[in-house]
């Protein structure tokens, strides 16, 4: 059946904002799409309220509407471009949850639009845990014991049944968002009502628990005709119980006869069938007992998904895009395989390799999180790696995770920090603890501290082991270390034995040479270990050198990795898509590595005469580095492109855009270290010549690369590694200013407790620290007395000391442990610039203006362009600072500047001569697509040239706001300050602030009320502005509640208000208050605090809050901002309007 | 990983050094590639491979280890064995000993840690070749040269009766269907009861397709190879079926006569060698793929349904279709290369198809064709 006639136009969701569970993955999936149905000739109409996506370019559909993904924006939507058909099934949970929504409202039918990739009927059956379990007994299939819950009451009768441990898993939530393992009946209540909350239809599943068994993937794939493929078998090496997003996984599956594998396979399609799958991507998860083989169903997701993204990248099989088409009708015969551009897509992908997949953390951001994984996704991101062993491929993520380790190392001092028993004993109090709404003790020591002896390490380590946590692969490595055996650790952790005989392999050859020096008679002793996945970096550890002298030893010896190609079908067919990986194999002539011969970088390719450019992607997400800079690398992909070079995507993040094998002419899915880029660019530069690599655009993770490339040699492509070093360091950069007479918030540096409280008492307080060298806000913190200085600069030494590892060993090998004391701009405007500099000329991109205060992180807070309350001078004053300092550098491409401004005063907070978060936001709301722009000039094209010469400053308003994984981590206090929290971001865009504001607080899921209580509880600096808050919410109708001094201030002016207790006053009170339902419910909630005690007496607020979903504000700008919003920008009225960016850009010129 | 060195010679002279894996010792045979990424314990059972040198492609072999059920011979058929990397750990609530053991038992010399990726591309390239794999004590030009020249001298394919050296030599019944392993897949069929009896004729015949006849219902008779069509009469069968096995049927005219004489007279089903058997009874001609067709995705489209299958396959010879004549047609067609993967008589009740509907390994895609077979048989009454 060939693609339908009878659709003209299809409308396309997105998943919205990046957040825990839904992150780039679906801008790659939607970006797929919205090209593929294009290319087939379709009008696309397409709706995300997620700026720093690749699928909301302009260029990408015919309408582009940034608006918020709710019924409401939706229906309008709708009703003004009348589309023929919704396509849910590439925009995650979400867009489903969306559609659903949409059809339930009558949207659907009253405009006639038809759900296409997936029926209502399907999705519910799959997302309704009873109708799922019903189908998979249908098919034959076992599920958990289990019950459905509506009420704590049910819930402790289902109980009964499945006894502890009992999972929780809340109905229509994503990334198990609610869920979790209750091990005692202590703790079942509040989980179970957690749970309830999460979930939108107040339903929670409670499941036998199957902890421990082997749990496996299959992604697949369907169409019309009742074809049915599997693409990918993902085995994860953490046993079930762990949320397979935060799993270390691998594919193909390895662990499984074939019998095995081809009974999951069954039971997939028959899942498949039975649920109505008619077409598209989905996946279905599978618990298999390791003891006797016995299999049960956990779920299945009718639509793309994270696992699918990595089954694409895993194999080449580019299933959203195939899914795309197979919803307007193809059958998969229909369709070739890009790879081979000669088989069908009809088949099932073989691969000659072996993928890893391990998951980011960013619990350091969440001090009080627990650290426990379970079946609630906690990782922000994760790495993907391809070797020819498993071995290879565990070893490369590892190292492709960044958190500083390069390979499965140790954590055992003296090489690593972890003081094991202090981390144990954490842990056990962590289990003893009370999770009711108190913040946890944190569970700090990580550094040790204690010199332990063997047997207390040991012990300590398998008792850890037992739990799996963010590092628990790394901790199992140690206990190889120590002498655990293989048996002994399967049956702590329940790894299925396989990967554990893969890591003691690794264990015994460090073992075997530890302390080795490097002789002419080891290249034998390299190539293995190179087989094994070790970096230079640690093969140089275990033969006490350096790194570059493994390297040199490793060239001159010819023992270079081979460049294979991920082909879909294990070699049997010509592959034409070069999507590389390096992998060391024996087995050429004699026995050596990197014969040229096997080397398929080239392959089938005819020489190109073009330009070659290498752009270094960001790695995994992570908080502070994401989505945005993948954005910026994809642009610059399709700049360079546009001006005949041939680009070399290198990059390690499974769900990106920039990893599709479409977005450059050559990818490279490796480790962005300095060994994996130099071996990429020898390669490169045999083919062809190299004009250099671009480090810009990738965030702090190529960045760091700049100087020990520039110093191998590698010409780096726009601002010099110098420049970089140049605004990165504190003195260098002091000078400049003083240079240039530009204004900076006075401070200092330190590199020890000491000298921190002797620049303290010059700058006095409150004072900024940080330590140097970190990204995102990291350790960053405001502190108001010398009492927090001094618990400050321990752990802020400890984080510096990290970063100083990697500087050590790439720049500057005396480098101290550096932290940077500044003096507070206390109530200052913050606001960001980004700009392009070419050397002669700087064009502004654009301002923008925090609608927080300075002292909430850049990251953090919610933004305006253009400014909307700065005087006109104060902008043009920034803007003429932002050039000098580009002009200063010698900025060759993007550099984004922080001002402060105190009274119309700027001061200069930080500058970055490299992409910043918000390029995406701004080249939306300005329509002028910055990093292309950027990237050409990097390739030595002028603005001049280009056309490029005033900055473009909308009519309209964009805003973008902030989102928050708050809801993940129980236990973590929600107030925002230095250190970046948030994962993602919306924007809002309108034709006064006001409405703009309202969209994006609407997109950031946090939907402005329009009647009911609002709960104001303010710090004594902030009663001013409440008041006016609070007069005008007074005004719009809305019940004001406060507490103590607040709620006297308030009724002092005259503002009718309900006074109600504090928590330390006695119940009944403000959180109970909180939590009452009925007639004057809270719909609001405004907290502003300061302290550390303050914030430690105000946490139970905030949390209730976030319990009950109730949308709330920790700053009162933002407040002010809010009630604005709900005044003018017509969120009381109803009367939100839509308009697609194409139409706000139009009207620019 | 054994420190004993073993090289990889190809005929053409190009040779690959690795590590000895199995027994220690000399073989030769035509070295081919599969695919398939789970199921070596099948491969290395699989009849159809003997004369061969198997390549398995996944680079991460023996993981499993080897266990009693999953053996579709008794014992490997196969010339020799070659991995990326055989497991040092066995991990299966199944096996029985790891694959190390299991080669050295039956004497399957074999090599591993060579690059496979690059063996398999230059068969790819330059098509399937005979090669020779010896464990050495070292490598050097003469011991590379004397393993070339081996490889050189080996007999090709083309020509060679191998059915004959892997066929039962006595009768014997089969009554076991698939039992605890039985697909739910669609058109899987359990019979209650065994009521309809087949001989099958061996030429090299996997287990899982005994199993799936008793599933089907039939009772099988397994007979030699060269078993004439009058004693195939005398046990009165319900129908024949015609089993896969390994190499050239061109060979194998005695068969392809005893197929002529049952035409018409009983139903007939073949797979695999026993397909390309019947062809040449149809009066088709048979030739060799370059590189054939070995691993368990290989996408067909029945042409009665117009359905893909995702099938397992294991050939390097063809049947040419433009040869076919009048009497029979293309049931079934290869989805990347446009291949014959299936054929039946226009009149008479005998069809075939090139690919391995039992699978074993492989996806349970086309179980639907046992089902043809006996409902053929049921139409004659």
């Amino acid at each position: 059946m060939p693609r339908r006639e009878d659709l003209k136009k299809i409308l396309l969701v997105g998943s919205g904002p990046i957040v825990i569970g839904q992150a780039c993955e679906f801008d790659y999936s939607g970006t797929q799409g919205a090209k593929a149905l294009r290319a087939e000739g379709y009008e696309i109409v397409l709706v995300n309220s997620n700026p720093a996506t690749i699928m909301t370019d302009p260029e990408l559909a015919d309408r582009t509407y940034i608006e918020p993904l709710t019924v409401d924006a939706l229906t309008k939507i709708i009703e003004r471009e009348r589309p023929d058909a919704l396509l849910p099934t590439l925009g995650g949970q979400t867009a489903l949850n969306l559609a659903l929504a949409l059809d339930e409202a009558g949207v659907l039918e009253r405009y006639g639009v038809e759900l296409i990739g997936a029926s209502k009927e399907a999705i519910r059956k799959a997302e309704d845990r009873s109708l799922f379990k019903q189908a998979c007994a249908k098919v034959g299939l076992d599920t958990p014991r289990s019950g459905h819950a509506h009420t704590l009451e049910e819930a402790l009768e289902i109980v009964k049944d499945t006894g502890y441990p009992a999972i929780l898993r809340p109905s229509f939530t994503m990334g198990g968002m609610g869920g979790g393992i209750v091990w005692k009946p202590e703790e079942f209540a509040e989980k179970v009502e957690w749970a309830l909350s999460q979930s939108p239809t107040r339903e929670v599943l409670i499941e036998q628990s199957v902890i421990g068994w082997k749990e496996y993937e299959l992604e697949v794939i369907c169409d019309v005709a009742g074809n049915f493929a599997v693409v990918c078998s993902i085995e994860n090496i953490d046993p079930m119980g762990v949320h397979t997003g935060d799993s270390i996984t691998v594919a193909p599956a390895m662990t499984l006869t074939d019998r095995e594998y081809q009974r999951l396979r069954d039971g997939a399609r028959a899942i498949m069938r039975e649920i109505g799958v008619a077409t598209g991507g989905a996946n279905v998860q599978f618990a298999v007992n390791p003891k006797n083989g016995d299999v049960i169903v956990i779920e299945m997701n009718p639509r793309v998904s994270r696992s699918s993204a990595l089954a694409s990248k895993a194999t080449g099989y580019a299933i959203a895009k195939v899914a795309a088409k197979l919803a307007v009708g193809y059958r998969l015969d229909e369709l070739r395989n890009d790879i081979t551009r000669v088989t069908s897509a009809a088949f099932e992908p073989s691969i000659d390799y072996v993928v890893v997949k391990w998951p980011r953390f960013a619990f350091e951001k969440f001090p009080g999180a627990d650290p426990r994984l379970g079946t609630q996704m906690k990782s922000v991101g994760e790495a993907m790696a391809i070797g020819r062993t498993f071995c290879e491929a565990l070893q490369k993520a590892a190292r492709s995770l960044e958190t500083g380790k390069d390979g499965l190392c140790t954590l055992l001092p003296p090489e690593g920090g972890a003081d094991y028993p202090a981390l144990a004993a954490a842990l056990d109090r962590l289990g003893r603890r009370d999770l009711a709404n108190e913040p946890a003790p944190e569970p700090k020591p990580h550094v040790a501290q204690a010199i332990h002896d063997v047997a207390t390490t040991r012990a300590a380590v398998l008792k850890l082991v037992q739990v799996a946590t963010a590092d628990r692969l790394f901790q199992v490595g140690d206990a190889l270390r120590l002498g655990a055996t293989v048996e002994e650790l399967h049956g702590l952790t329940g790894i299925d034995p396989w990967f554990l005989a893969q890591m003691q392999r690794i264990v015994d050859y460090e073992r075997a040479y530890a302390g080795k020096p490097l002789g002419a008679g080891d290249v034998a002793r390299v190539r293995d270990g190179k087989a094994l996945g070790f970096s230079d970096r640690q093969l140089s550890r275990l033969a006490k050198t350096d790194e570059s002298s493994v390297r040199a030893f490793r060239h001159q010896h010819g023992v270079r990795p081979t460049f294979s190609r991920v082909d879909t079908c294990a070699a049997e067919f010509v592959a034409f898509t070069p999507y590389m990986y390096s992998h060391y194999d024996a087995g050429g002539p004699d026995g050596t590595c990197g014969d040229a011969a096997s080397d398929e970088a080239f392959a089938n390719q005819e020489p190109s005469n073009k330009q070659k450019v290498v752009i270094l992607g960001g790695g995994p997400n992570r908080i502070g580095q994401g989505i945005e800079f993948d954005y910026c690398c994809c642009h610059a992909a399709f700049a360079l492109r546009e001006m005949g070079h041939e680009t070399i995507m290198v990059n390690c993040n499974p769900e990106t855009v920039s990893t599709d094998y479409d977005t450059s002419d050559r990818l490279y899915f490796e480790p962005l270290t300095l060994e994996d880029v130099l071996e990429i660019c020898h390669r490169e530069a045999q083919g062809g010549e190299l004009a250099g690599v671009i480090v810009q655009l990738g965030g702090q993770t190529p960045l760091k690369l700049a100087k020990p490339l520039s110093q191998e040699g590698i010409p780096i492509l726009g601002t010099s590694a110098e420049a970089i070093d140049r605004a990165e360091d504190r003195e260098q950069f002091d000078v400049m200013l003083t240079r240039l007479g530009l204004r900076r918030p006075r401070g200092g540096i330190a590199h020890d407790e000491a000298s921190a409280l002797r620049v303290a008492r010059d700058l006095g307080y409150p004072l900024l620290v940080r330590p140097s060298y970190v990204l995102g806000g990291r350790a960053m913190m405001i502190v108001n007395d010398e009492d927090e200085l001094r618990q400050y600069v321990r752990p802020a030494v400890e984080v510096a000391e990290e970063a100083m590892r990697e500087i050590r060993r790439t720049k500057d090998s005396a480098a101290r442990p550096t932290i940077l004391i500044d003096e507070f701009l206390k109530d200052a405007i913050e606001c960001d610039v980004d700009c392009v500099c070419d050397g002669e000329n700087v064009v502004i991109g654009g301002v923008m203006q925090h609608i927080e205060e300075a002292g909430i992180h850049s990251g953090d807070s919610a933004c305006v362009l253009p400014p909307h309350t700065l005087p006109r001078f104060v902008v043009s004053s920034i803007k003429e600072q932002t050039r000098m300092l580009a002009m200063e550098l010698g900025v060759r491409g993007l550099m984004n500047v922080q001002f402060g401004v105190i009274n119309q005063a700027t001061f200069i907070i930080e500058v970055n001569p490299r992409a910043s978060r918000t390029v995406p936001f701004v080249s939306k709301a300005t329509g002028v697509p910055l990093a292309k722009i950027a990237s050409k000039v990097m390739a030595g094209a002028t603005l001049a040239s280009l056309g490029i010469t005033d900055e473009v400053v909308p009519k309209h308003v964009c805003v973008k706001e902030s989102v928050f994984p708050f809801a993940k981590f129980p236990g973590v206090d929600t107030i925002l300050g230095p250190e970046m929290r948030s994962t993602g971001e919306v924007m809002g865009i309108d034709s006064t602030f006001e409405r703009a504001f309202g969209k994006a607080i609407a997109a950031a899921g946090q939907g402005l009320p329009t009647k009911g209580a609002v709960v104001i509880s303010v710090k004594d600096d902030d009663k001013p502005v409440a008041v006016v808050v609070a007069r005008k919410m007074h005004r719009l109708g809305f019940k004001i509640v406060a507490t103590g001094g607040t709620a006297d201030t308030f009724i002092r002016c005259g503002i009718p208000t309900e006074k109600v207790a504090k928590v330390a006053e006695g119940s009944p009170h403000i959180v109970d208050r909180i939590k009452r339902k009925g007639e004057d419910e809270v719909v609001l909630v405004i907290n502003t605090t300061t302290g550390a005690r303050a914030i430690r007496d105000s946490y139970s607020i905030r949390r209730q809050t976030l319990l009950a979903g109730v949308p709330y504000f920790t700053t009162t700008s933002a407040a002010l901002a809010a009630v604005d919003a709900i005044q003018d920008g017509g969120v009381a009225g109803g009367q939100v309007e839509v308009r697609s960016l194409q139409e706000w850009n139009a009207t620019e010129g | 990983m054994s420190e004993a060195r073993a090289i990889l010679a190809l005929a053409d002279g190009r040779h690959f050094v690795g590590h000895a894996l199995g027994a220690r010792g000399t073989t030769t045979g035509e070295v081919v590639f599969t695919t398939a990424m789970s199921g070596y314990q099948e491969v290395l059972t699989d009849p159809s491979y003997a004369g061969q040198i198997v390549t398995m492609t996944a680079p991460q072999i023996g993981n499993t280890g080897i266990n009693g059920e999953d053996g579709e011979d008794e014992r490997p058929r196969l010339a020799g064995f070659i991995v990326r990397e055989a497991s040092p750990a066995v991990s299966s609530w199944r096996a029985d000993e790891s694959l190390e053991a299991y080669l050295q038992r039956h004497g399957i010399v074999g090599i591993q840690g060579i690059d496979t990726r690059t063996l398999t591309r230059h068969l790819r390239d330059l098509g399937a070749q005979n090669g020779a794999i010896g464990v050495v004590d070292d490598v050097n030009d003469a011991t590379i040269a004397a393993l070339v020249r081996k490889a050189k001298e080996a007999p090709s394919m083309v020509g060679l009766d191998l059915a004959t050296g892997v066929s039962t030599k006595e009768p014997y019944v089969w009554r076991e269907g698939t039992g605890r392993w039985h697909p739910s897949a669609p058109g899987a069929t359990l019979a209650k009861t065994l009521d309809k009896r087949v001989v099958a004729l061996d030429f090299g015949l996997k287990r899982n397709i005994l199993r799936c006849l008793v599933d089907a219902g039939c009772e099988v008779t397994v007979v030699p190879a060269k078993t004439t069509a009058a004693e195939i009469l005398a046990l009165a069968p319900d129908g024949v079926f015609l089993s896969n096995g390994p190499g050239d049927p061109a060979p194998l005219e005695y068969a392809v006569d005893t197929l002529r004489a049952l035409l018409g007279k009983k139903p007939i089903f073949g797979i695999c060698l026993g397909h390309q058997l019947l062809g040449r009874a149809f009066g088709a001609t048979t030739s060799k793929l370059r590189f054939g067709h070995r691993g368990v995705n290989q996408p067909v489209r029945d042409l009665t349904t117009g359905n893909i299958e995702i099938t397992t396959q294991n050939h390097g010879f063809i049947v040419d279709e433009a040869s076919l004549g009048q009497d029979a047609r293309v049931t079934h067609v290869h989805l990347n290369d446009g291949t014959c993967e299936g054929i039946a008589h226009q009149t008479l009740p005998a069809f075939s198809v090139q690919y391995h509907p039992e699978s074993a390994a492989g996806p349970h895609d086309s179980l639907y064709l046992f089902r043809r077979f006996v409902d053929m048989i049921e139409a004659r009454g």
